[in-house]
């Protein structure tokens, strides 16, 4: 990639592939209304579960990354299973190189989640009146780094799993193992933002989750070819 | 014929010395002051449940040891393609598999009588709960394809990445947080950690002894696993060229 216009390249096709599944995605809002459902289902679940008990801030918290965890998990695939779906993989093997696809695609998933996200926690502020975000700079930044780290691992995992018979089932079996991590720094960072912590408070859980985020991309972008190429 | 009178050999040296251990390190007595290599230091809180060190902590050392080297031939898969890496790295995750359940459920029993609950979410007990969790999501995943080369070649893509994450629960948390094992961050009272205090050297000896042993026996059970899939296969392809 040193030279400039391989880099240049590899930027267009990227973005050509993020378009590309982006553009699909508006016409037929496949994955966004699911999702957008399935947060708002599941959300109206676990506020009749609690019924009228107002449960503290770590509850909460930890209730948050459940709801955002298993939404990813019902729409993150959808990229690499629609193209084994279509029978459009092979096509875009000829027409992209495997690190364009990966990036392209993962820049999809990034997007996709923190739309999702958002909208997740806007709900959960609508619904649960006892959930508050006292420090929004820290919590702004654990919302958006826990998004891109949960991006970054399944898009690699949906890529494995669109190869397999049972895709729907395999998915979050597959992510959970290697979310843990993430998911332990997020609910810890989200709780410290609802105590009212300082920002700098928060550095030791963003360092894990940026050095997350560079372990499973690097580990992705090594090993996809194996994965995407037939 | 000389092979198999050696490996003969082999197999009686392994069934003696696992015998040893097991006797020395179930019989020998434990006292509060050991005056020689007969006796075992009797270590306050643990007394004689300290002896599940003999046998647990090989077995957990081995779920990661055989995790690490299916991975390995993982990634010897992926560069030469041979499939007979592919049969070794199963078969050491299979292993690696059973000396995961047999070290969460040695350490479980022994929990309830120690600490009072058969499970207690201390960091290493998380780290051997992830550790299951990747060898049944690996074994999910290699379930789910029927095209062999492609079964291979992502369940050691998984294995890659499961082992990029997986040394963070094992090797950091369980060090770095408050929990029940040895080796935590808050552990002030030394128990029988192998590197530091505690242990006297006939303990020790008969503890470096066990996994000495246990690695015999992995050894010995991944050449027989290796051997008969090798013969599964051969047969396959020979029933169907007929």
């Amino acid at each position: 990639m040193e030279d400039p216009r391989k880099m240049k390249s590899f930027l267009v096709s990227t973005k050509a592939v993020f378009l590309k599944d982006w553009r699909s995605e508006l016409r037929t809002r496949y994955a966004l209304s699911a999702l957008v459902m399935f947060v708002l289902t599941t959300i109206a679940i676990i506020v009749f579960a609690f019924g009228g008990e107002s449960p503290s801030q770590e509850v909460l918290a930890g209730v948050l990354w459940v709801i955002i965890f298993f939404s990813g998990m019902s729409g993150l695939a959808r990229t690499f299973v629609a193209e084994e779906e279509r029978g459009t993989s092979l096509t875009l093997q000829l027409l992209s190189t495997p690190t364009a696809v990966l990036f392209g695609k993962l820049a999809f998933n990034v997007v996709l989640i923190i739309i999702v996200n958002t909208l997740a926690v806007l709900l959960f502020l609508f619904f649960f009146s006892t959930f508050r975000v006292s420090s929004v700079g820290l919590f702004v930044t654990t919302l958006a780094l826990g998004s891109i780290g949960l991006a970054s691992a399944s898009t690699i995992i949906a890529a494995i799993i669109a190869r397999a018979n049972t895709k729907g089932s395999l998915f979050p079996v597959l992510s959970l193992p290697l979310l843990l991590p993430l998911l332990m720094t997020v609910i810890h960072a989200t709780s410290l933002s609802s105590e009212g912590a300082f920002f700098s408070e928060g550095l030791d859980d963003f360092r894990i989750l940026v050095s997350y985020i560079g372990a499973v991309t690097g580990v992705s972008y090594i090993l996809f070819d194996y994965v995407w190429k037939d | 014929m000389s092979g198999k009178i050696k490996n003969r050999r082999l197999k009686q040296v392994l069934g003696l010395w696992t015998t040893a251990v097991i006797i020395l390190a179930l019989g020998l007595p434990m006292v509060a002051h050991p005056s020689h290599w007969g006796e075992l230091p009797l270590i306050p809180g643990l007394e004689q449940r300290a002896r599940i060190i003999f046998f647990h902590v090989p077995t957990a050392w081995l779920s990661v040891i055989a995790f690490l080297t299916s991975m390995w031939f993982g990634i010897r898969y992926l560069r030469k393609k041979s499939p007979d890496d592919d049969i070794k790295s199963v078969t050491h995750a299979g292993l690696g598999l059973l000396f995961c359940i047999l070290a969460t459920v040695t350490g479980s029993i022994w929990a309830k009588f120690n600490w009072g609950s058969f499970w207690n979410w201390d960091p290493r007990e998380t780290s051997i709960f992830v550790l299951l969790l990747i060898y049944g999501a690996y074994f999910a995943l290699r379930s789910a394809i029927d095209v062999e080369e492609k079964r291979a070649t992502l369940s050691a893509v998984y294995s890659i990445i499961a082992g990029v994450i997986a040394p963070f629960f094992i090797f950091i948390l369980p060090r770095i947080t408050a929990g029940l094992h040895p080796g935590s961050a808050d552990d002030v009272n030394s128990g029988p950690v192998v590197s530091s205090g505690g242990m006297n050297a006939s303990m020790r000896v008969i503890f470096y002894s066990s996994v000495a042993a246990f690695i015999g026996m992995y050894l010995w059970m991944s050449n027989l696993r290796i051997r008969a899939t090798r013969l599964v296969q051969a047969q396959e392809l020979e029933s169907r060229k007929q």
